[in-house]
């Protein structure tokens, strides 16, 4: 319990840093947001009254407290660029993110712990070096790229799926997932061999402990002290291995939503930056380092509620 | 063959596909068969062939000239920002971990707090502030870098800071300098090169994402993402266009990637 408010304590600090870093980034920038709202030809007069309007004529400190407070309550200000409030143009592109992000995640985890046992388990020195190649090769692929071959196998030569002919949740769910399903497999690949590689050389670690010897010597088969012994071991570091995952997923999501022409946070996030509209690029900022953060504490949690040596210390 | 590097086969490969790419992009940079922005209305998205060894993009200009041109920009690109994490980065760690103390632990926080997040999203925030263009993702990566080189330099020389070796060095009255730049220093150097060569990396996948997206380096210069980009249109027309560039995105990316791995399998093995 302790624990936890302790952990809680920390999340909440390193939320307030992120948001801080966050909203003072966008103040340092040399210019004024109403020059490219208004053009550099506009009056004093009408960039003031801009400024007014947009409460830029105020110190700093107010301004994050302001921008904090209406954050927490879900208002995350009003785009430059749309005149809209970013949480109102959020809202769909965020849920499409997630879930291309979750689905990802999940294949992710579905393939690579299979694999990554099997992979640990071979003991065919020809099969584990192929498997081992295969693997390293698979890991440098970048997923942008992989999109773009899975684009051309599936969309080009196969002609099962057609790139860009997106359908948004709202109109057909069905259509919505299997669009994404593709484009999460491009995410999860590399990340699929990565934690392979990584459980691999976990399980073989385990396997060179003294107490698998001693299993052994005990006349207990490898299969069972593999499954009995090895595994509950050696999947702990994995744990942690997967909050890292999550959050370089997030940053391929980025990048492969641009590949898949999917209207997700990643496409907003870039146009923001092009049109230079912080407060979007603000939000989207602030709502995926929360992200990495709180996936960073679950997979804390979820590390010593697997391993009770952590609790005792 | 000694019997640190023997049986290491990541090493060998890693080494030589990497010393072949860096060779390949080196004669690129002051020779190519054609010159990568002639274009030549007669042969335009023709196949690989003798004549062009990758095959021509749809303006009939030279794709294996324009990939050494542009593996050459990310290759440039990924030595300076290496060149700066590593600089500022062992700087940090070697002050951090011999003088130890409260700057050492706030930084070692801060590094921390940094390496939790993808440098990626934090270099688009930086690009997003400071705006687009070489030097802003240089700049940007460059300092995004750092954390990890000081993470890993700063353990080192916490390390060996109460080492004997050094301690009679302080006896015997040598400078503090002398001792972190000719005492511990070269003792890093094997977790330094594996650090350099995950740097390397992760250098050319971040300038090809941000390339690739539009706000890393912007044409007319060429780079293997921006090019992918361009020849992600083509697909239907010109495959081998995207295929030739990301191609030579992945061996580079595999070669560093092998070569860090064997790099890290000889440091265990002494």
């Amino acid at each position: 319990m302790r624990y936890a408010a302790k952990k809680l304590f920390t999340l909440i600090i390193t939320l307030f840093i992120v948001s801080l870093l966050a909203f003072l980034a966008f103040q340092i920038i040399p210019g004024d947001p109403t020059t490219a709202m208004l053009g550099t030809q506009a009056t004093p007069e009408a960039r003031a009254e801009l400024q007014a309007e947009l409460g830029l004529d105020r110190p700093v400190p107010v301004r994050y407290w302001d921008w904090l407070t209406s954050f927490l309550t879900g208002d995350f200000g009003e785009s430059y660029s749309y005149r809209l409030p970013v949480a109102g143009l959020l809202g769909e592109k965020l849920a499409i993110t997630g879930v291309l992000i979750l689905m990802a995640f999940l294949f992710t985890i579905v393939l690579s712990i299979p694999l990554g046992i099997l992979a640990g388990s071979i003991r065919n020195p020809v099969l584990d070096k192929l498997m081992t190649a295969l693997d390293q090769v698979v890991m440098s692929v970048p997923s942008f790229f992989l999109g773009i071959l899975t684009c051309y196998l599936f969309g080009t030569l196969l002609r099962v799926f057609v790139p860009g002919d997106f359908v948004s949740y709202t109109q057909d769910w069905g259509a919505f997932l299997s669009y994404l399903i593709l484009p999460a497999l491009s995410i999860a690949l590399p990340r699929v061999a990565m934690t392979v590689k990584m459980l691999r050389g976990s399980i073989l670690e385990q396997l060179g402990e003294d107490y698998v010897r001693t299993a052994r010597s005990r006349g207990l088969p490898r299969g069972e002290i593999l499954r009995r012994h090895v595994l509950k071991n050696a999947l702990l570091p994995v744990i942690t291995f997967l909050a890292v995952s999550a959050a370089e997923i997030m940053t391929s999501s980025i990048i492969v939503e641009q590949v898949f022409t999917i209207p997700g946070v990643g496409r907003l996030l870039l146009s923001s930056i092009s049109n230079r509209d912080f407060p979007v690029v603000q939000a989207i900022v602030v709502i995926l380092a929360a992200w990495i953060v709180v996936v960073n504490l679950v997979a804390d949690v979820l590390y010593q509620l697997a391993d009770p040596r952590i609790r005792l210390r | 063959m000694n019997k640190k590097t023997k049986g290491n086969a990541f090493l060998y490969i890693g080494g030589a596909s990497t010393l072949v790419m860096t060779v390949l992009i080196l004669v690129g940079l002051v020779w190519t068969p054609y010159s990568p922005t002639e274009m030549d209305p007669s042969a335009m998205t023709c196949p690989p062939s003798l004549a062009h060894l990758l095959g021509t993009d749809n303006f009939g200009r030279d794709i294996f000239s324009r990939v050494l041109e542009g593996a050459g920009t990310s290759f440039l690109i990924a030595v300076c920002v290496v060149a700066i994490g590593c600089a500022a980065g062992t700087l940090m760690g070697a002050l951090c971990g011999y003088y130890g103390g409260i700057p050492d632990l706030v930084l070692t926080r801060v590094c921390d707090a940094i390496t939790a997040f993808p440098s990626f999203l934090l270099a688009l925030v930086i690009v997003s502030v400071a705006g687009k263009g070489t030097y802003n993702v240089v700049l940007a990566l460059g300092i995004l870098f750092i954390p990890s080189f000081a993470r890993v330099v700063r353990g080192e020389f916490a390390r060996c800071r109460d080492l004997n070796y050094i301690r009679s060095a302080r006896l015997m009255g040598v400078g503090d300098g002398r001792i972190l730049f000719c005492h511990i220093l070269p003792n890093t150097r094997a977790v330094l090169l594996p650090a350099i060569t995950i740097g390397f990396n992760n250098a050319i996948l971040s300038e090809a994402s941000m390339s690739y997206l539009g706000i890393g380096i912007q044409p007319p210069q060429a780079s293997l993402g921006s090019m992918l980009s361009d020849s992600q249109t083509y697909l239907g027309s010109a495959p081998w266009y995207a295929l030739s560039v990301g191609g030579t995105m992945v061996l580079m990316i595999l070669g560093f990637s092998l070569l860090s791995e064997g790099l890290q399998q000889r440091a265990r093995r002494n």
